[in-house]
Order: structure tokens, then sequence, then C-alpha cells
């Protein structure tokens, strides 16, 4: 049978999440950045408004996770690069998860408390 | 001119050390830095040690950093170089004495792309026959010599040299994933998709920036990557 990129290992999968993640964030500070230009003085009641739509929510979320995954890649990546002591490496790896789950649950609780 | 080249005799040497020489080049007639190598070893120090064969950039042999960036001694010209030209060994890999490292991390990395053609199909009476532009996209490709100057300029090949193939042996395994008549691509691809063979490439174009044959390996990489995308979609 002949093997396929994608039933093989992460590498290729990961590389793929990487960018596509990379785009999401980028339509997102873009989209963003229309709306401040749209609205020069945004205070707090637009602040409010523009995050208590259902879908700004949804939209703000799955860039958060993106961006968490796209930076635990990353961050996985630096560790097997330069961390060689095995043990150093997985206390590192680990206190990467535990912060980034931290904060994507921090921040979804954030967004659904508007 | 002065030279400061690196010494280590394992047999003898506690650790490396740098070694000053000052040769006159116009009087030895050197060009190339491995002219005033071989002078030095012929007239000054025979303890010297270094590997060269073909002296004309095409066997390969004498990969080496000289003033920090990484070529073939027998390719670059003593008037590229400021003085004192320091000579040492090609980093990343472990020194056998002075100039000459094993290359044994490098050779493994490059069996592991197994750089030969693979073709299920039953062979043809003659030859296997490609299009001008099928052998067009060889151009780039075929002509590394295995110096191993870019797998040794690659940070990335210094942190894993034993689960990133490196430079070299991507641009090898390139030459065989387009060649036409090779029927294991999809094998190929598959074989380089973990996370170390080809994406810990970060991109660093230290490779491309040293090749003394004027290859390009980060492009080479970064077409393995478009043509694993291509075989997914």
């Amino acid at each position: 049978m002949v093997k396929s990129v994608l039933g093989s290992n992460q590498g290729f999968k990961e590389w793929l999440i990487q960018r596509l993640s990379a785009i999401l964030m980028t339509i997102y500070v873009i989209g963003l950045v229309i709306f401040l230009m749209l609205h020069p003085h945004t205070a707090y009641y637009e602040w409010h408004g523009l995050f208590g739509h259902f879908w700004m929510k949804l939209a703000t979320a799955l860039v958060f996770l993106a961006l968490v995954y796209h930076a635990w890649i990353g961050m996985w990546t630096i560790f097997t690069d330069y961390i060689k002591i095995v043990w150093l490496n997985w206390l590192l790896q680990g206190m990467v998860v535990v912060g980034l789950i931290a904060c994507f649950l921090e921040t979804l609780q954030i967004l659904w408390s508007v | 001119m002065r030279f400061s080249i690196y010494r280590y005799n394992p047999e003898k040497d506690q650790k490396p050390y740098m070694q000053e020489y000052d040769i006159d080049v116009k009087k030895y007639n050197c060009h190339m830095v491995l002219d005033a190598l071989m002078a030095i070893k012929n007239f000054m120090d025979e303890t010297l040690t270094f590997r060269r064969s073909c002296r004309e950039g095409v066997c390969g042999s004498d990969g080496m950093n000289m003033n920090g960036k990484n070529g073939l001694a027998c390719t670059t010209h003593l008037s590229t170089l400021k003085e004192p030209i320091v000579l040492r060994p090609l980093p990343g890999l472990p020194v056998v004495r002075d100039l000459i490292v094993d290359m044994s991390q490098f050779y493994e990395q490059y069996d592991k792309v197994k750089p030969y053609l693979q073709n299920d199909k039953p062979a043809p009476a003659k030859e296997r026959l490609q299009s001008p532009e099928e052998r067009a996209k060889l151009d780039g490709l075929y002509e590394c010599i295995l110096c191993a100057c870019c797998s040794t300029a690659c940070p990335s090949f210094w942190w894993n040299p034993d689960k990133y193939i490196g430079p070299a042996g991507l641009l090898q395994a390139y030459r065989f994933i387009v060649d036409s008549r090779d029927t294991a691509t999809e094998t190929r691809l598959a074989d380089l998709a973990d996370p170390f063979s080809v994406f810990r490439c970060r991109g660093i174009m230290n490779c491309t920036d040293v090749c003394p044959k004027g290859l390009n390996p980060a492009k080479a990489i970064s077409e393995i990557k478009l043509e694993m995308l291509e075989h997914t979609v």
C-alpha cells in the first residue's frame, strides 16, 4: 500500500495548521482594523456592542483557539530544538500547555461575560 | 599572508587550539585557499591534516569554514578573504583531526532519502525517456556534490542532526520527487512528513548562502512542502 502524507506523522498537519491559523488571525486583525477605522472614536459602548454579538464572540474564540494552537506548535518546536534534557523539556512543555489552556479559558470567560 | 588554522589531534591534544602560519603566497604561487594549505603542508608543517582531491570544486572533499563561512577551499580565492584567514572544520560534525570531520551523520541523513531512482514499471528495451521540460526540472538539483557545506551551516541541522535530514539530503530528496521517471513520489513524500525530517527547516537560508555550486536547497525544501500540499488537497 502506498503511504500518504496525511496518514503518516504529524509534521505536515502541524505545518498546515500553523499556516491556516496564521491566515485566520490575519483576517481577524484586518477586520478589527477596518472596524476601528470606521469608528474612530470607539469607547466602551461601541466595544460592548461589537463583542455583544454572538458571531463576534464565536469568531474571537476561534481566533484565540487558532492562536493557542499556533503558539503550541511553535513552542514545542523551540523546546525540541534547544532543550535536550528530557525532564526539563517535558516540564516546560507541561507549563506551556497549562498556560495556553488557562489563557483560552480566560478568553472564553471574558467573551461570554460581555 | 597570515593564517589561523584549527588544530586538533585527539591522540596528542587535550583540546583543540588555533595555530598561526605566515606564508609567502607569491613565492608558492597560491591563488586559492587550498593552494595555501598545500604549501603549508608541503613546506612548513606536514602534520597539518585536511581532505582534498580534485582541487577544482567537483569532488566536494575540502569543504571547510573560512573566516566564518562554509565553502570549498579549492574554489575560494585568497583575495576574497580578510587576514588573518581563519580556517576551521565544518561546524556541527565531530572532528577526526584538524580540518577533517566525521561525515557519518551527514551520510546517514543522505541515505534516508533513498537517493536513487525507483520505478516499479517494467524496464523498457533502451531507456526511460524524458521530455526536455521534464529533464529541465532536475537542473539546480543534480549538481550537488555532497560537500556538506550547506547542512553544516544550518542551525536546524546542528540542533537535530539525527532527525533533520538537512538541506543537502532534502535537495537530493526533491531531485527524485520531481523526476518524471521515479514512481515512488507518494512514499517519498510520506516518509518526509514527520515533524523533523523536512519541517525543521525554518527558512534560515544559510544553505543557499554558502552552497559553493550556487544551488538553492531552501527553495527545494519549500517545493517539497508544496508537493506535500498538492498531494493532499
